[in-house]
């Protein structure tokens, strides 16, 4: 859902941020809250208890009408066809090069009609990449204007939404999603989220934005849900290790060196840089994404150089304090001989070798 | 919320003049703009700084911030606390989150900083 004002789109809850003391800042073209009480307690609080997320700024394209999943399989590298009604499927849509246009969910909603969620910054992007390799395949239309996105992350998410929707929640299993009533309003649940715990994002029509986002401010209220910004939703995926585009996922690395083969479905017949990932399987990769956690004092932020015995091996693309570890983090692209767990190399600091060292991910993983 | 006989620069940087010495650190303004303050830099007794050179970082969990000193002096002490505890910086700004003391070379030097009163306005002016 957009808003134009100068030069950044806000969401419907705009106003709403601002009362809550929103800290805003520019996102993916956006004016989004990076903090309302502090990064630090707001990450506490998802993963603790829960944490309310305005994610409108996410962008929702429908494929439809006959060849909807002939359209989605060629231009994404997991496989749809393996989809049911109802379910959600993390995927990419891909160069020929086999190097990443976007990373997007998938979520089918009858076998002619799927809608793809692609990060705000790539959705023009996304939408002209589409039309221009399967617009004689399928109906492709932005509906990004139309739709609202909430998260609710955390332990207590459950019981939150609960107390808003008749949907069973304890029947939705994770990367599933069911259409229903929240708070009174026509939403979609989808049992996904970009923070490493259980959690919903709840999709619904942008006039009844404020009235959702309020309903489920006082559903949470007592068992200390809190408002969150992009800041704790950053620190929780680099826990999580979650990707993000633009950072450590773009045109320049493919599915494989980001260490994303799972959706990697070569068996599934042809689609975008199917043969050059065929060609980069058999092969094997030369750089690879690889999480790390600092050894030595220092904090790694993108673009720092990677460096063994002084010689450049790779470079950072997310670091930073990992909130519920007590450590420092990162994730960065690394030639494939330094990428084993156990490494060690440096994080080169404002001129200084650091000591890093490489470590199995996610660096955070739940309690189940 | 910017007190008084402190000097000020545009940096955010504030110096206590206790005789001789100068005692540094950022303002309330800087560490709210800057979020919880993870990481705290800061140069070794002895170093001698210029005005306006950087002399060490202060790092929240999305930002880097460099820290310009206020004054030309040697470094006398450092507040070797905020190695393990950054949130000072933000907790207590003026008192416990002071950063370094060093000897004032040259008390004219103030005369390039701003007042409590012209910080004050200074912010006023920059939208806060």
């Amino acid at each position: 859902m957009s808003e134009a004002t100068g030069s950044f789109k806000r969401t419907p809850l705009y106003e709403v941020h601002r009362q809550l003391g929103a800290k805003m800042i520019p996102f993916g073209g956006w004016e989004m809250p990076v903090q309302y009480a502090g990064i630090l307690e707001e990450h506490r609080a998802v993963r603790e208890r829960a944490g309310l997320f305005d994610i409108s700024h996410m962008g929702e394209i429908e494929i439809a009408g006959p060849g909807a999943l002939e359209a989605i399989q060629r231009l994404t590298t997991n496989d749809a066809s393996r989809l049911s009604i109802g379910e959600v499927q993390y995927s990419a849509l891909t160069t020929p090069e086999g190097t990443f246009v976007d990373d997007i969910t998938v979520y089918k909603f009858a076998d002619d009609r799927y809608w793809l969620t692609v990060n705000a910054a790539n959705t023009e992007k996304d939408v002209a990449w589409i039309s221009d390799h399967v617009a004689t395949v399928a109906e492709i239309r932005n509906i990004s204007d139309t739709i609202s996105l909430l998260a609710v992350q955390g332990p207590r998410a459950q019981e939150i939404l609960q107390k808003l929707t008749s949907v069973d929640l304890s029947t939705l299993k994770y990367y599933f999603f069911v259409q229903g009533n929240v708070a009174g309003i026509p939403c979609c649940i989808s049992r996904t989220g970009y923070t490493g715990e259980d959690g919903f994002e709840v999709y619904s029509p942008p006039q009844h934005a404020t009235t959702l986002w309020n309903a489920l401010i006082e559903a949470g209220a007592p068992v200390g849900m809190q408002p969150c910004g992009l800041g704790a939703r950053d620190t929780l995926r680099l826990e999580a290790k979650m990707a993000l585009y633009g950072q450590d996922i773009n045109d320049r690395h493919t599915v494989l060196e980001a260490d994303l083969g799972w959706i990697v479905k070569l068996e599934k017949g042809t689609f975008i840089g199917r043969e050059a990932l065929a060609h980069q399987k058999a092969e094997g990769v030369s750089r690879k994404l690889v999480g790390f956690e600092m050894l030595g004092r220092g904090i790694a932020r993108p673009h720092y150089a990677i460096a063994k015995e002084g010689t450049p091996i790779g470079e950072v693309t997310s670091g930073g304090p990992a909130p519920s570890l007590g450590k420092n983090i990162g994730l960065g692209y690394v030639a494939a001989q330094y990428a084993a767990i156990g490494t060690e190399w440096d994080i080169v600091i404002r001129g200084q070798p650091v000591t890093a060292r490489v470590v199995r991910t996610p660096f955070y993983k739940r309690a189940r | 919320m910017v007190p008084e006989g402190l000097h000020y620069t545009k940096a955010h940087e504030w110096v206590k003049v206790e005789g001789d010495r100068g005692r540094i650190g950022i303002t309330d303004f800087a560490q709210s703009q800057l979020g919880d303050i993870v990481f705290a830099e800061l140069p070794p007794v002895g170093r001698t700084l210029r005005q306006m050179e950087p002399f060490g970082v202060v790092e929240s969990v999305k930002a880097v911030s460099d820290l310009y000193c206020p004054l030309t002096g040697e470094v006398l002490e450092v507040n070797s606390s905020l190695e393990s505890n950054p949130e000072q910086i933000n907790a207590d700004p003026y008192g416990g989150g002071w950063m370094i003391v060093a000897r004032i070379a040259d008390p004219n030097e103030l005369k390039n900083l701003m007042t409590a009163e012209e910080y004050g306005t200074y912010l006023a002016a920059e939208g806060h």
